[in-house]
Order: C-alpha cells, then structure tokens, then sequence
C-alpha cells in the first residue's frame, strides 16, 4: 500500500475542505471496502480523510414515517437497532447479512453507499424503499442516485452524511450470495411503500436497478404466483464464473418470490 | 515517520509507522504480537481478527492509526496469567484447534459472538464464523468449542 | 498410570495451549538480526519468451540490496528443482524431466512462474521496488487447460514432450481384462474430469534464509511437511551445501495437505541470497502469490468401463487417464496419477482384471502434486462413480452392489491386480456400522420429509480403500522413488525419568506432541507431561522423511517403538543388575521391572537414574546413558478403507446443494487418540465436501488462473457442512508394532463421490445423469433445465 497523508478532522466542514484541499483525497469511514482496495494498490489516494471524529453520525433515529440512519452506523448497528428492527425489519435483516461479523463490526451504511458497490446489498434498500441520501450540501433521490457500475450522482468531495429510509408498510429482501465472496449474486428488495409497490435488484446489474415489470405485476396482487412468467431480461445482466446472466436472470425472479412470500 | 500510541492489551504502546501501516502490521512488526495472523489478502479469512473496543474487526482491514484512542485485544492478550481465557481453555477442550493458525481468529471472533449471545445455536455459531477460515478441523469441533466456550463465558464456569 | 494417557485415550493436546495463546511460533513469525525481505517478480502471462530483464529502475529505489535473475542463478552454479520420482513409459523409456531453474531463463511456463527476486530492508521497498523491474516478455501460445493440452497441435509447454505428455504409462493385464469385458453381460462406462484444486493451507508458505559467513553455515526456516528431505534436495541438488552446513528448521506450520511436501524454489533462493546480500532473507507468500505457486492436487481426466457379469459380479475395470503435471515436474508430481492413483483401482472390491493408462500432460500451470490423499480420491471417485452408476444400470441395489463385490474378510491377505497387496480389512463390517450409524433405514422417511418442503434429497455412498503409510523403500525404489521412506525416531530418557523424543515425521496440525507421547506414556508408564516430543529441525533431530501420506503413526510412530524397545531392553540389563537378577527373570510392565512372580520392583525412573549416575551399574557390559535411536522402514503399505454416507438436500429453485447429513465409518487400524482421529476425519471431510461442491482452480486457455483469491475459490465455511457422524472399526495392521494403519486422508477420499452420488439420486427423478465438480448451484440447476427440456421434447 502507498502511504498517505492521514487526517482526521472533527468537523464535517473540515473533512469535506481536506478532501476538497488535495486532488484524489478520499474519505476513510469504515474501511471495508476502500482499504482492500489499496491494499491491492488499485487506488492510492494520495490522503484519506477519517470521519471518525465526525460527530452526531452514528445515530439512529425513527421520527414519524423516516427512519434516519447516521452514514456512520456500522452495519452491525443496524443490524442490532431495536428501532429499525420494529419500523423496517427487513433492513435490519439485510444489514445482519453483509459481508461477515468482522466487516460488519467495521463497514458503515455510508461507506456502502458512497462506494455503490453493484454487488452490495444496501443499495437494494435504499432504491428498494425509495430512500433520500443526505449530505453536506443536499439530498439525493434514491431513484436518481444509483448511476452505474461505482457511479453514483455525488459531486467530486459530497459527503454522505445519513440516508433517509422511508418507513414501508411491509419490505423483505432476498439474497442468493457469491459463494466465496459473500456478496449478491442477486438480491432483492420488495416494498410496499406509501407510494406503491417498488422492487429493487442488486447484484444483477452494473447498478441496483427496479423492475417495472415486477412492480406492476405486484401492485395487481402482491403474491409471489404474481410473479409466474415475469422475467427480467438477461440481456444487460452481469455474467461471470459464479453465476451467467442466465442464471442470474433466473435468480431475480426466485428472490424477487421468496422476498414477496416473506414481507412483513 | 508519525508516531502513534495504541493501547494494546492494556498497555500503552508507541511505535513509528507510515500512515499507510495495518494494524496487523504495527502488532506482527512492530509490537512483536505475532500471535495475530494473516492468511489472506482479501479481508476473508479472519486470521488477523482482534478486539477494537471490544469488537471483532480484521486487523488486515484496518489502519494502525485507525485504532489510536481504542483499546486494542489480541490473542496474547486474553488469557489471565497462566489461566486461558474460557474461550481458548474450551477450545482445548473440544479440540477445536489443529494446526493452529486460524484459531487465534477464530477465539477472538467466538469471543465477540459470546459477548453478544451467551447460548448461540449450531446455526448461529456456523453463521457468525463466516469471517473465519479454517482448513484444518472441518469447523465441526470449533462449533462444539465456541458453543461451550460461550457457556463457559457466560456464568457456566 | 500409563494406560489412563496411554494407546486408545483422548489426551488433549499438548501443543495446543502456545497456539491458545497466541504463541505458536510460524515461519513469518520469526525475525532475524539485520532481516531484510524478498519479493519475487513473476510472470503474468502463461506462456512466454523472456527477452530481458532490466533492474536498473529497480535497483536504484530506495533500501534496495539486491535483484537477481535467472541469468544470476546460472551464473552461480545453482541446481534446478529436482523431482523425486522417476516414472517410466510403457515402452519403457524415462519419463520427459525438462529442466525447473530457480529463476526462470529464457522462457516462463506459467503465471506466476518467478523471473527475478528483489531484495530490500524492508518488505514495503522490495515490494515497490518489484513493480520497477521491466521484463521483456513475448507471450506465446499457452496450454493453460488439460483438456486443450491434449488436443492434436496443442502448443508446447516443452519442445522435448510432443503432444505435452510427460510419459505414457499402464499397469495391470491388458489381456486379461480385454477378456473379461468379452464376457461381460453388461458394460457401464463413464466420462470424468477430477477438478483441480488448491490445498490452500490457511499458514501462506514462507522461508527465512541466512548464512553466516563466519562457520559458513547456512540456516533456514521453512513451512515444510518434511525438513530433512528439503535439506536433502538443498544439499545434494539445488543449493549443494553438505548437510552439516546446512540446517533447515520448520517450525510451526499452518497447515500442509500436501502442498508442502515439496522442495520450492524460494527455499534455495532465500539461502543463496543472504549469502550475496550479506543479511538473512525472509520471504512470505501472499495469498494471491498462494494461488499461483503452490503445487496444486488432482486435475485428472478420465474415461472408466466397468465389466460385470449378469448377477452384477464385477469382471473387470479399464480405465484411461490424463493427468496434469503443470509446467514443471513437482517432487512427488508422477508418482501421484501412477502409483498413488491407478494401484488403487481395485478399491475395497474383489476385482479379476484391471487395465489402466496414464498419460501425464505438461499443461502452462503451476505443478499438480500431492494434495489430501494423492492419487486416492481421483481413484475412490472414479470407482465410486461407476460402481453407482452400474448400480442404476443394473437396476441393483447401490449397497447390495457393493456388497457383492467387496474383498470379504476372510480373503486377505489380498492381492490385487494392480500391484498391491492388502492385509487386512473388513468392509463389510464399516459398511454395516455406517448404515446403522446414519439410519440408512430411515432415509425414505427423510427423504418425503424433504420432499413435502419443497426439496429434492439424495442419498450417496462410497466404500473405499487407501494404501498409506508410505512407504516400503526398497519397493518404492523398484517404482522409480528417489529416496528412501523410512521414518526415524531417537528417545532420549532424562536422568529424573522424563524423556525427549525427537521424530523425522513432521506436526502441522496432526497432534504428534500428544500422540507420540502417549506412545510413550503407555510403553515406559511415564505421563504424557513428562514427554516432550521434537520435531522439524534438522540440527536437532537424526534424521526423517516428515509427514505426509498418513505415514506419521504407522512408520513415524514404529520407528519410536522400535528405540522404545531398545529402551526398555537396556533398562532390562540395568534393571536385573539392580534386582540382582539374571536378565531373562526380568519383565517391564506398567513402568516396573519386576523380577517374574515376585514383589521386587525397580520403577523405570530409578533405573534412568542409574543409568546416568552408574555407581552400581553392569559398566562392564552396559554403557551409560538411557537413548536410542531407530529406523523404520515399513513392510507394506497400510490400507484404511470404510463406508461414507452423505445425504443432500437441494433446492430445485436455485441449484443449491446443501449437505444435509455425513456419516463415515473408518477402519483406520489401532487408534491412539480418538479425539485426534475424529478430528483428522472432519478436516478431510471438509476437504473432500469442499472438492465436490465449492472447490476448483480455474485456469482458460491461456493459463491464467481466474479466481485465484478468496473472493473467487470457494473455501469451505462453517456455513457450508454439517457436524459429521464418524464411526471406527478397527482391524489391526498386521505388520506394524503399532497396528496403526492412518487417518489423516480418509475423509478426503472417501466423501467426494458419496456427495456427488447423493447428488445425482437427487436429481435423478428428474432426469439427470450427470453432473461433474464442483456440483455448484449454477450448474446443478442447469442440469435441472436440460434434463426438464430433454424430458418435454
């Protein structure tokens, strides 16, 4: 790994005009995917920036209809949070099973979605339950902010500060994992949101996509026999030695059944 | 190079490291706590697995001055003089180890599980131990050792 | 006292309180004064010319001490990596050895073959200092996959092997088996590919050389199964040091299965460099490194036919096969597709005629050596498969097949068709302890169970055979071995009483600490406390050929009764001194010498006592002292076998095998330590599940491994098995001290074809025939939607 410049500022302000200060900079949360990055000397950021003296974004807090999780909660946070555990427990289940204890221990809801992994599961989640992504300087869409593979519609230096995830009525993710890796070869998200039914797919993609097909197909009736005959096209769809599109294609509409069967 | 003092096994330790150092690094090459391994480069195997503040984390996938200002456990660092800690005496026990390598991960990550569920399943032992590699034991004997051991911890010794 | 810690007890171990605490001590572990580090350039292409190797860059980075090259190598003298087996073609002629140079010249033949070794103070410069050195590599075309290598114009790894075949060798009677399939009222006959696997010990290799100028003495530790045979292969081969300036420790090692059995360039490379360089050298493979360079197990390609008469009486087996080598031929590399793999063909069944072909392929890869078992699994699995499908064929019942046809215990001593001899065993007896263990009886209640929740269940079995222990030397030598495989032990009894014992065989993870102390405890009634037992270190222990083919009970462990012998025997001397007894009146029993039929006793510490402070001692015909030493060398091999059961559940939605249940019963001879056994019994159940549905080393064409990370190469997780019902039946070893016979390699022999066949039961209501290794979900459920398209066709 090439070294660095370390810092570790106690403002938001500060952290966002150190990154801003030094071309290539990068903000430090957890680590878990970042580091092994560096670690391979894929990326050598020339300074990282930690946030972990950043205060108020560890929290978790339900008001109302929004549970608002801090970008520092670690998965493992929210996997344990009693509060989200009761307003949207399917994403506590979904946290329970990121990565493994260690890197959920570590990893943090921001990192993830700043990262925009296509094989992460938050961004199920987020696009899954229609969520606001909150940072320094604004809000971003969760429809609008997955943009492609590691793409995501953050300016250069945005901060993610806490992702806003609208309380559904009921919500259940499904994920097939990687085998080794233990990422989604597939993973869905099914809602039954204030605004209609949304169905998220990572994993599948060279982004966290919805499936219109699927959506409509459960607004009409949310079975999981509603589902019979609806197919995302393999087309677009990731292939590689774990899984081909094929299957992969396959594989969303098991999940997208079994995450229907299993809202609550 | 930065100076940086940690707290390791409840003592301070300053050492003089690059930014860039793991904290598995500034523990095998630094400290000399070598009981802490690495068995990949991939953040899998969970030989490198510690204590920061209490938690499991993976030494190989975090920076030595990450972990300033928390206290850091090893494996050298558990047992009480002479008595292993239960986790490691339980091990022994359901001979949960063979050659070796794994299990210091292994005991720190079983130790976290334990602090967090004091009776785990078979499932939930199998399912927490996903951060842990080993290819000697075939898992079957570390489930019985972490089950027992998480006993042991909980009032059961 | 001896018998509570003796033969049969489960003494916890030893060795395991320093690993507890975080104080094993592995190679990486160890820092020397004045270390610096190595990290080796290697190439990334398959197959490819080296046209130069410019280091200037490199050499002028900052802490750099060294890059050498192959043309640094050639230049000193060095010796190419030798390989320890000669293997002859039919036609008698030598199998095709192309030369292994430590640094590569002219030419790389796989990825990660090494081009040059960067030496610096630390591991961060030389690292830095690698990505600097510029090669000139011209790729050519590679032969990256068996199956391409063998195909006509496939390219040439070795201008000297046309067509990549190393040799072309057989055994058994092709004329008595050309009758039998004459004969035969059915032929059943199977395609298969043994995936190739990497043994991925969870301890990465590593080697830390130094040479101290000043008694020219060089010292190295290693991650090594068998430390005397790398300083053999140092000394007589590749490094020629004599023995006495050469000391190779292996200190504790994480893990071998095999892969580090053999004799790695880097081991020389490190020597040689601290003696140019001036500093100890350490080297530490990363695991993407791991990947690339371990000699990795199996690799075979297969076509078996089974003759069977019409009551389903097996007639004859012929079998063809190509096995990888790799690029270059590893230590025990053709020795594992001939004798470790086609003598084993006869398996656990009374078979008259057996012809078998071995074509050994060179392929752009890293080398196919010995992995867990070695040749036996790649024959249990192609035995066990066509036994099973013949089963299906026939219309048999797969046990009643088996029965009919396993070598019935009062058949031995057994001579097969293939060469070898067994000496005992009872099959019928595990293959009934293993039904009853796993409720064979109940299994279609479980299987409706399965059923009625949406899955299919299968149910598979295997009965085995292995030959271990190796091995005989003067028959290993007939077979082109070029060495010895003796074992090697020295007791030495302290003057209170306690002993050291110092054995060639090597522990990385077997428990030799406890074990080989129980052997003494139950011998000399000391307590296991009492012994400390040695191994890995060249300067202090006599000799040894280490630790691999469950070879460290049945001839490490007799080489230790042997010196006990001559223990017990000089005390005996001692001891009818003390007694004032003639030496035939004495016995030793249960840590006493006794004069026969009377109350007069001298406790064995008393006569270690006299026999270090000889005031009244037989001095004129009894030296001093109280230590043997012994070698072994075994008579036969030893032959564990027994019945793997494994039930499967899978998920017809996804394709997802999940390994509902695996009951074994082993006949693994005398047990020591059962605690131990079962425990080598899990991890090579775990292996040998791993091989069948997570595992393979990928290579395409061009020789580049594509998932050689753990993000890729599915390692078995906790997640992934089951606890595991192992049950033992015992026949002992007739012809060593012990009765042992060995342990350390039936799981991953007998279970991968159970799974397999407990997979395709699953899947055969619907259709399908077969599926190959790893049986992962992808493919399994494409099996499903071919077998449902052929069936609605």
């Amino acid at each position: 790994m090439k070294d660095f410049e370390f810092h570790r500022p106690a403002s938001i302000k500060d952290a966002v005009a150190l990154v801003a200060g030094t071309s290539g900079a990068k903000y430090l949360a957890g680590g878990q995917s970042l580091l092994p990055v560096m670690k391979l000397d894929l990326a050598e950021p020339p300074a990282l920036v930690s946030l972990a003296r950043l205060p108020g974004l560890a929290d978790i807090r339900v008001d109302g209809g929004t549970v608002a999780i801090g970008a520092l909660c670690t998965h493992d946070q929210v996997a344990r949070s009693a509060d989200v555990a009761k307003a949207i427990p399917a994403l506590a289940a979904l946290a329970s099973h990121i990565g493994d204890a260690q890197v959920r221990n570590r990893g943090t809801l921001g990192g993830s979605v700043a990262h925009a992994d296509p094989a992460a599961d938050y961004p199920a989640a987020l696009l899954g339950l229609g969520a606001t992504i909150v940072t320094d300087r604004g809000k971003h869409a969760a429809d609008s902010y997955f943009k492609g593979l590691f793409e995501t519609s953050l300016a250069d230096g945005e901060l993610v500060t806490a992702v806003h995830f609208p309380v559904p009525r009921r919500a259940a993710y499904a994920k097939f994992a990687h085998r080794a890796s233990k990422y989604a070869v597939v993973g869905v998200f099914v809602a039954e949101t204030a605004g209609g039914v949304r169905v998220a797919i990572t994993g599948a993609g060279a982004t966290v996509f919805r499936s219109a097909a699927m959506e409509a197909a459960l607004t009409s009736s949310m079975t999981p026999g509603a589902l019979d005959g609806i197919t995302v096209p393999a087309d677009d769809l990731n292939a590689d030695a774990e899984a081909s599109a094929e299957y992969r294609a396959h594989l969303i509409g098991v999940m997208a059944k079994r995450a229907v069967a299993a809202l609550r | 190079m930065p100076k940086l003092t940690l707290s390791v096994n409840g003592q301070p330790r300053t050492i003089d490291c690059a930014n860039a150092t793991l904290l598995v690094e500034a523990l095998r090459e630094h400290l000399g706590l070598t009981g802490t391994h690495v068995g990949c480069d991939s953040s899998q195997c969970g030989a490198c697995t510690v204590h920061v503040d209490g938690r499991s984390v993976k030494s190989c996938t975090m920076l030595a001055v990450e972990a300033e200002g928390a206290a850091i456990t090893t494996i050298e660092g558990l047992a009480k003089g002479n008595d292993l800690h239960p986790m490691q005496a339980a091990f022994k026990e359901h001979h949960g180890l063979q050659c070796g390598f794994c299990t210091p991960g292994m005991v720190m990550s079983a130790c976290d599980l334990a602090a967090r569920n004091p009776a785990p399943s078979e499932g939930e032992v199998r399912h927490w131990l996903e951060g842990n590699l080993c290819r000697c034991t075939g898992y079957h004997n570390i489930v019985k050792a972490v089950r027992a051991g998480a006993g042991d911890m909980n009032g059961g010794k | 006292m001896g018998n509570a810690q003796g033969i049969g007890a489960a003494v916890k171990r030893k060795e395991d309180r320093r690993f507890l605490v975080g104080r094993g001590q592995y190679t990486d572990d160890v820092t020397l004064p004045n270390q610096s580090f190595a990290v080796f350039v290697r190439s990334p292409y398959g197959h490819a010319k080296v046209n130069g190797v410019d280091a200037k860059a490199a050499l002028a980075a900052p802490d750099v001490l060294a890059v050498l090259t192959g043309a640094d190598v050639a230049a000193d003298g060095l010796g190419g990596i030798p390989c320890g087996w000669l293997v002859k073609s039919k036609d008698g002629s030598n199998m095709v050895e192309p030369p292994h140079p430590a640094l590569a010249q002219g030419k790389v033949r796989h990825v990660g073959d090494p081009v040059a070794m960067v030496i610096a103070s630390t591991k961060a410069a030389a690292k830095a200092a690698a990505a600097l050195v510029e090669v000139d590599y011209e790729p050519l075309p590679a032969a990256g996959l068996l199956a391409n290598a063998i195909a006509p114009g496939a390219p040439q790894v070795w201008d000297e092997a046309p067509g990549n075949v190393c040799f072309d060798w057989h055994i058994g009677d092709p004329a008595t088996t050309d009758a039998a399939f004459a004969k035969a009222a059915h032929v059943v006959e199977l395609d298969l590919v043994n995936n190739r696997v990497a043994p991925n010990p969870m301890e990465p290799r590593a080697a830390n050389g130094s040479f101290d100028g000043a008694n020219d003495q060089y010292t190295l530790y290693t991650t090594s199964q068998n430390p005397h045979l790398t300083r053999l292969l140092l000394a007589a081969f590749t490094l020629k040091v004599p023995e006495h300036k050469l000391r190779v420790i292996a200190p504790d090692v994480g893990g071998g299965f095999g892969s580090k059995i053999f004799h790695y360039a880097e081991e020389l490379l490190v020597l040689w460099a601290s003696r140019r360089v001036g500093r100890p050298v350490k080297w530490t493979s990363d695991r993407m490194e791991a990947f690339l360079t371990d000699a990795h197990g199996r690799d075979h390609i297969s076509n078996a036919k089974l003759a069977l008469d019409a009551d389903g009486k097996f007639l004859g087996l012929r079998v063809h096969t190509y096995a990888a080598m790799g690029a270059y031929l590893s230590t025990f590399a053709p020795a594992v597709p001939t004798y470790l793999y086609a003598t084993l063909l006869s398996g656990p069944y009374d078979f008259p005629a057996i012809y078998a072909e071995v074509k050994a392929i060179f392929t752009n890869t890293v080398a196919v050596d010995a992995y867990r078992g070695a040749g036996r699994p790649e024959a249990t699995y192609l035995l066990e498969r066509l036994v099973e499908q013949a089963a299906r064929q026939l219309g048999m019942d797969r046990v009643e097949l088996r029965r009919k046809n396993l070598i019935r215990a009062d058949q031995f001593p057994y001579q097969t068709q293939v060469a070898l001899q067994y000496d005992i065993g009872d099959y019928q007896a595990t293959l009934d302890l293993a039904l009853a263990q796993g409720d064979y009886a109940g299994y279609p209640a479980r299987a409706a169970a399965s059923k009625a929740n949406g899955k299919l269940r299968g149910f598979g079995m295997s009965t085995y055979i292995e030959a271990c222990g190796i091995a005989p030397s003067a028959l290993v030598g007939a077979l082109g071995a070029r060495a010895g495989l003796y074992e090697a032990a020295n007791v030495r009894v302290h003057p209170t009483g306690s002993v050291t014992v110092f054995t060639g065989t090597h522990s990385h993870g077997q428990g030799h600490e406890t074990t080989f102390a129980q052997l003494i405890a139950d011998r000399l009634g000391v307590s296991t406390d009492q012994v400390e037992v040695v191994h890995g270190d060249t300067d202090r222990i006599p000799f040894g050929m280490g630790t691999y083919g469950s070879r460290s009970a049945s001839v490490g462990g007799s080489a230790i009764v042997k010196a006990l012998d001559k223990i017990v025997d000089k005390g005996k001397k001692i001891a009818a001194h003390l007694l004032e007894a003639s030496v035939a009146d004495v016995e030793f029993k249960d840590g006493q010498y006794r004069v026969v039929g009377t109350d007069r006793v001298k406790a064995f510490g008393e006569v270690a006592f006299a026999a270090y402070v000889p005031h009244n001692y037989p001095i004129e015909t009894v030296e001093p002292g109280l230590e043997e030493s012994a070698f072994y060398d075994p008579k036969n091999f030893t032959f564990p076998g027994g019945t793997h059961l494994v039930e499967v559940e899978i998920d017809p939605e996804t394709g997802v095998v999940e390994v509902a249940s695996v009951t074994i019963a082993d006949d693994v001879g005398v047990i020591i330590n059962p605690m131990i056994v079962d425990g080598q019994a899990h991890g090579g159940l775990a292996q040998g599940i791993g091989q069948a549905l997570l595992e393979e080393a990928v290579y395409d064409a061009e020789g580049q491994l594509t998932n050689g990370t753990y993000m890729g190469y599915c390692m078995p997780r906790a997640a992934d098995l089951p606890n595991f019902k192992v049950g033992n039946h015992v026949t002992a070893c007739t012809h060593n001290p012990l009765g042992v016979k060995g342990v350390g390699e039936v799981g991953a022999i007998g279970v991968p074809p159970a799974v397999i066949n407990a997979v395709l039961d699953a899947l055969a209501p619907l259709g399908v025939t077969d599926i190959s290794m790893p049986a992962t979900p992808e493919k399994v459920w494409r099996a499903i939607q071919a077998a449902r398209a052929g069936k609605g066709a």
